[in-house]
């Protein structure tokens, strides 16, 4: 489905992503974790287009995406979350839905019935309100992140990244967003590359797991391998190491 | 629902007006009001989505200047000429357009580009007045005397203006709707906000900033032709520059951006005004004392400039955009008895 090679980011003199490969097969869920810093996020930009990379290349279903514009990443069928969310405050919820539902298709005939019905299906899959005139000031923390979901979903992607999902959410709202995207992957056969710092709920639900620090990638594989990974202990010091071995215990 | 009633009775009176005695100065006055109301609806196309150009003086002399200039110089009819005109400016919004959304220009920094559009297609104009007349002004020459259909000229005979400016201000207000009910405005709006999250879902941003800058900048244009064709005389001052363009700002803003009729409401209220201002106090000396007198032709400006202050900082969506969010309120806040009646025209209203 996705296949990363030798992918570096430099600002400046700066490294922030040296020459990272992986892979992601078709209906797979994978996790991208690293702490603040670790690069994870600028992988993730370069792969919704938001930011070229300087060298290596992203091969979507064989075709070269790298540098492409963001809009057109979209129309190829890779949705994005906002790790903060970005919701048009202008519009309603539903416009909000359905503007995705209209334009995420690489501009090819879309009726604005078909895209509102996009909308429709988007906001309910996330358990949002799908009536006209629900306005985004309505929604909270939780609630703005479905909204970022349901965008994403609007676009009717094959890949979906989801970017810190889980960010202020409280215990409950993190278990609920990781199933959501679980069953996101399994009732609509998306494959997801969901990008967390938190790492707790995430190792329950992805299949694979890859571990960034310093822009290079130090770790691979099942939750529970990289959960007992020294290198990936040393990186998560403390709690979070608690936390991820506990996790990976769990599952 | 409510405002298509409206409409269809404003349109119904419209139609009726030169057969129910208005006189020819009147009539002249509605004509020049439905001329620039077209302007205004064509720039709050673009503008009521954070495009804020002041750039439009310029589409506006570009329309009456090419139009004029090939009728002189080659004889070529306004019915050619003026789709010319709109080829060239449509052009010039994409040249100067496509830089600065590619490039994010935005807020103030593209209402500084556009502003310097419109001084420097006056400083053209003046420039090249060999050609053009420069400030002295520029006149399509008479195809002969009465109406010439060939070189859309009307002379004086009002009404058939009248109804063509009618026709066109009709249909200036149906692209706004078309343009408020199409996707475009949801993308436009969500452009405005933010552009990022726009291109992420899948929005072209430049491309649909660029068509509705386009769309804006050729009605705009067209509205400088008529203007040519029926007042048979233009200036630098009178159809561009920066005095133009900001005068079409202020009267969006006055009459309210985010409504189909804001800009003609706009456009009523400051030529109005302009017209009262300038007959009752035109170049009359204003004395304080028997020995202390000014020269009041600035003083139409000053007022007219008070005004605007007032209606920015107490109206903000304009007349129309006020009233209609009285209305709103005046409706859904029920006195207690007729609670429920009192409802209904605000849903329908919002609906």
């Amino acid at each position: 489905m996705l296949a990363v090679q030798g992918l570096t980011k430099k600002f400046g003199g700066f490294t922030a992503v040296d020459n990272v490969d992986f892979s992601v097969e078709k209906g797979e869920i994978v996790g991208l974790i690293g702490p603040n810093g670790s690069g994870k996020s600028t992988i993730f930009n370069m792969l919704s287009g938001n930011l070229p990379p300087n060298a290596g290349s992203i091969k979507l279903q064989g075709r070269e995406i790298a540098g492409l514009a963001p809009n057109v990443i979209c129309g190829i069928g890779v949705g994005r979350t906002f790790q903060i969310p970005r919701p048009f405050k202008r519009l309603s919820i539903l416009e909000n839905a359905a503007l995705a539902g209209f334009y995420g298709h690489g501009g090819s005939g879309i009726s604005k019935s078909q895209a509102w019905r996009n909308a429709e299906e988007a906001l309910s899959l996330v358990g949002l309100p799908t009536d006209a005139k629900a306005s985004v000031d309505t929604l909270g923390a939780a609630g703005l992140k479905k909204l970022e979901l349901a965008k994403a979903l609007a676009t009717k992607p094959n890949l979906l990244l989801a970017d810190e999902s889980l960010g202020g959410l409280d215990h409950s709202e993190m278990d609920q967003a990781a199933e959501m995207l679980g069953s996101i992957r399994n009732e609509l056969g998306i494959t997801i590359i969901w990008v967390e710092h938190i790492m707790g709920v995430l190792m329950k639900v992805v299949d694979r797991v890859m571990v960034l620090d310093h822009g290079e990638k130090i770790s691979e594989g099942k939750p529970h391998e990289v959960a007992a990974d020294k290198k990936v202990i040393e990186v998560y010091l403390g709690t979070d190491a608690e936390e991820t071995a506990a996790a990976a215990v769990r599952a | 629902m409510n405002s298509n009633i409206v409409i269809g009775i404003i349109a119904v009176i419209l139609c009726a007006l030169p057969f129910i005695g208005v006189e020819t100065y009147s009539l002249h006055l509605i004509i020049v009001i439905l001329i620039w109301a077209f302007a205004y609806t064509g720039w709050s196309i673009m503008g009521r989505f954070g495009l804020v150009s002041l750039g439009h003086g310029a589409f506006m002399s570009i329309g009456g200047y090419v139009t004029a200039l090939l009728w002189n110089n080659i004889g070529l009819s306004p019915w050619i000429g003026i789709p010319v005109s709109l080829l060239v400016s449509g052009l010039l919004a994409i040249v100067i357009g496509y830089p600065c959304f590619r490039y994010k220009i935005v807020g103030h920094y593209f209402a500084l580009v556009t502003l310097a559009l419109s001084e420097v297609v006056r400083q053209v104009i003046i420039a090249t007045r060999d050609t053009t007349g420069g400030s002295l002004g520029y006149t399509p020459e008479r195809h002969g005397e009465g109406i010439s259909i060939v070189a859309l000229q009307f002379s004086n005979d009002r009404i058939y203006f009248y109804y063509v400016a009618l026709f066109v201000w009709m249909a200036g207000i149906m692209i706004w709707r078309y343009v408020d009910q199409s996707m475009s405005r949801y993308a436009l709006e969500a452009i405005s906000e933010d552009e990022d999250a726009s291109a992420a879902v899948g929005v072209q941003v430049t491309r649909e900033k660029l068509k509705v800058t386009v769309l804006s900048a050729v009605m705009t244009t067209f509205a400088g032709a008529m203007y040519c064709q029926y007042q048979m005389f233009i200036s630098p001052d009178t159809i561009g520059g920066v005095g133009v363009s900001l005068q079409i700002v202020f009267a969006v803003v006055v009459g309210g951006i985010y409504n189909a009729l804001g800009p003609t409401v706009g456009a009523v209220i400051t030529i109005m005004l302009a017209e009262v201002l300038r007959i009752s106090i035109g170049t009359a000396s204003v004395c304080v004392s028997k020995d202390v007198c000014f020269n009041a032709a600035g003083v139409p400006l000053l007022i007219y400039g008070i005004l605007l202050i007032v209606f920015i900082i107490f109206l903000p969506k304009g007349i129309v955009g006020g009233v209609a969010d009285w209305w709103k309120s005046r409706s859904a806040d029920p006195p207690d008895a007729a609670g429920s009646t009192q409802l209904e025209p605000a849903k329908a209203k919002t609906g």
